[in-house]
């Protein structure tokens, strides 16, 4: 659906809706799976984004993103100086992921306190994104809902015990997303919310004996 | 949104409202936010655009890339010599934000980042000639808005897929369809400034230099500004089109998915293919922006 504030902004630091407001979404949104701002972070970049990124400050924008800064937030110029102040090192490279790729795919490598996740996702227009990989595991998050990552053991009764917790908070679920493809017997779970999910509320799904991590990966204006 | 141009004016006649009430009562409807709320915040977005132009106007911004900055004030400050005082600084105005955007400032993308300039210019230039108060100019970016949320969904608003036509086209229309709105316009004098002006705009290529939102860009606005004010004026004199406003649009999107890809924000052809512009691109590299971290 298409809103008035998709043609009337988004309120953005430039030069480009998909290279910068897109780029520093995809940081925003690799940052909150990681759960916290890196201490390491390797971006490799494709298409589009490796090779027009230099013009449209991408990088700046990937950069800030990563430590926090908003689309809008003019501290996204000087992103490198401040992103050295937040403590986090970082390189760039560049990948090429074949044709089949979004042209402006970004794929991350982050790590703070002994956590370690690897996102990628493609900025696909108008500052819209689409995350579409974790750890190994296929998503599809667009960061317009608040949204819980978790992985869990692949036992029966998960999905039900995880639904039992948020309907009794009296949280809606918008979707609800299993992909066990990733790797052992694990399944990572996506579920994207119409409001946010309180910590209290996250502490009680992550007591369950089989969910190995759970976080909250807030809405990105 | 509404989905063409004939719904959005019928909408407003049988509901008994102005085009701009129509807009503001479908996006609350659709999104469930209140209209007061949508007010407030598109009344934001106005302050945006104002101190975007004013950065701009002030000469001091330069692109990372250095081809672009300073243009909009030696034009402001030459003032006019062949056009009336109004079209002149629309121009500059126009300039002013693209040559922010691309010194990665604050700015509206309004439908796009490359595009950014138009709409900002045209409100400010026309609030100033027509005494307009901030609601007036609220108004008139609501009928922007429900323009380009037409052709978002008919046609596309993005260089990459329907060329320059899709980012300055749109914004020429929904600048057009504002201007008549607010200088006293029928219902129908706003289609026919969408029709007027988007016409103008068909088979514009999306060509920028170095694949920077910059050169041609900033001049695109500017011309784009001028051919909105063009058709607004023609449509408010009575003069009309024999094609509707939403089967403009709708060759509008069809030029676009025909027009080959060297002409869709690759930078493989048309003036960012030019002689010139490799040479330019060659002797000015881009500063290398990705950063080092001790």
């Amino acid at each position: 659906m298409v809103s008035l504030f998709d043609i009337l902004g988004p309120v953005m630091v430039g030069p480009s809706s998909s290279h910068t407001a897109g780029a520093c979404r995809l940081g925003l949104m690799a940052r909150a799976i990681l759960g916290a701002t890196p201490e390491r972070a390797r971006i490799a970049l494709h298409g589009s984004f490796a090779a027009t990124g230099d013009g449209h400050g991408t990088h700046r924008a990937i950069v800030g993103g990563l430590i926090g800064l908003m689309p809008d937030d003019l501290r996204l110029r000087d992103a490198f100086a401040e992103a050295e102040r937040a403590g986090m090192r970082w390189e760039f490279v560049t990948v090429d992921l074949g044709d089949d790729a979004h042209p402006n795919t970004a794929i991350f490598e982050l790590e703070a306190g002994g956590e370690s996740a690897r996102v990628r996702g493609a900025s696909i227009g108008g500052g819209r994104i689409e995350v579409t990989e974790v750890d190994g595991f296929a998503v599809s998050l667009g960061g317009d809902y608040d949204t819980l990552v978790l992985l869990a053991e692949d036992v029966p009764g998960t999905i039900a015990a995880i639904a039992g917790v948020l309907a009794a908070e009296g949280i809606n679920l918008a979707t609800m997303r299993v992909d066990r493809t990733g790797r052992h017997l694990d399944a990572l779970m996506t579920i994207e919310a119409d409001q946010p999910v309180p910590e209290r509320v996250l502490n009680q799904i992550r007591a369950f004996p089989w969910l190995r991590w759970a976080r909250s990966v807030g809405k990105i204006a | 949104m509404h989905r063409s141009v004939e719904s959005l004016l019928r909408d407003a006649r049988e509901s008994g409202r102005s085009i701009p009430e129509a807009v503001l009562a479908t996006e609350a409807r659709e999104t469930g936010v209140e209209p007061a709320a949508i007010r407030a915040r598109v009344r934001r977005t106005l302050e945006v655009m104002r101190a975007a132009i004013a950065e701009g106007l002030k000469g001091e911004v330069r692109s990372p890339s250095g081809l672009t900055g300073g243009r909009a004030k030696r034009l402001w400050d030459a003032g006019p010599r062949l056009l009336g005082p109004r079209v002149t600084a629309t121009l500059a105005r126009a300039i002013a934000t693209l040559e922010v955007n691309a010194a990665m400032g604050l700015i509206v993308a309004a439908p796009t980042a490359g595009a950014a300039g138009v709409l900002p210019a045209i409100l400010v230039s026309i609030g100033e000639c027509l005494d307009l108060d901030d609601d007036a100019l609220v108004d008139a970016m609501l009928v922007a808005g429900g323009i380009g949320g037409v052709i978002a969904q008919r046609a596309s608003l993005a260089g990459a897929e329907g060329g320059c036509q899709a980012e300055t086209g749109t914004a020429a229309a929904m600048g057009a369809a504002a201007v008549t709105w607010v200088a006293g316009g029928t219902d129908e004098q706003v289609a026919t400034a969408v029709a007027l002006s988007l016409q103008g705009m068909l088979g514009l290529i999306c060509d920028p230099i170095g694949g920077l939102v910059e050169i041609p860009c900033i001049y695109r606005n500017a011309s784009a500004a001028m051919q909105a004010i063009a058709a607004a004026e023609m449509a408010l004199a009575g003069l009309d089109f024999p094609v509707p406003a939403d089967e403009v649009i709708d060759i509008m999107g069809e030029v676009g998915r025909r027009m080959p890809a060297a002409y869709r924000e690759t930078a493989l052809g048309g003036l960012a293919a030019s002689p010139s512009a490799r040479r330019l691109v060659q002797i000015e590299p881009a500063r290398r922006p990705t950063g080092i971290s001790k």
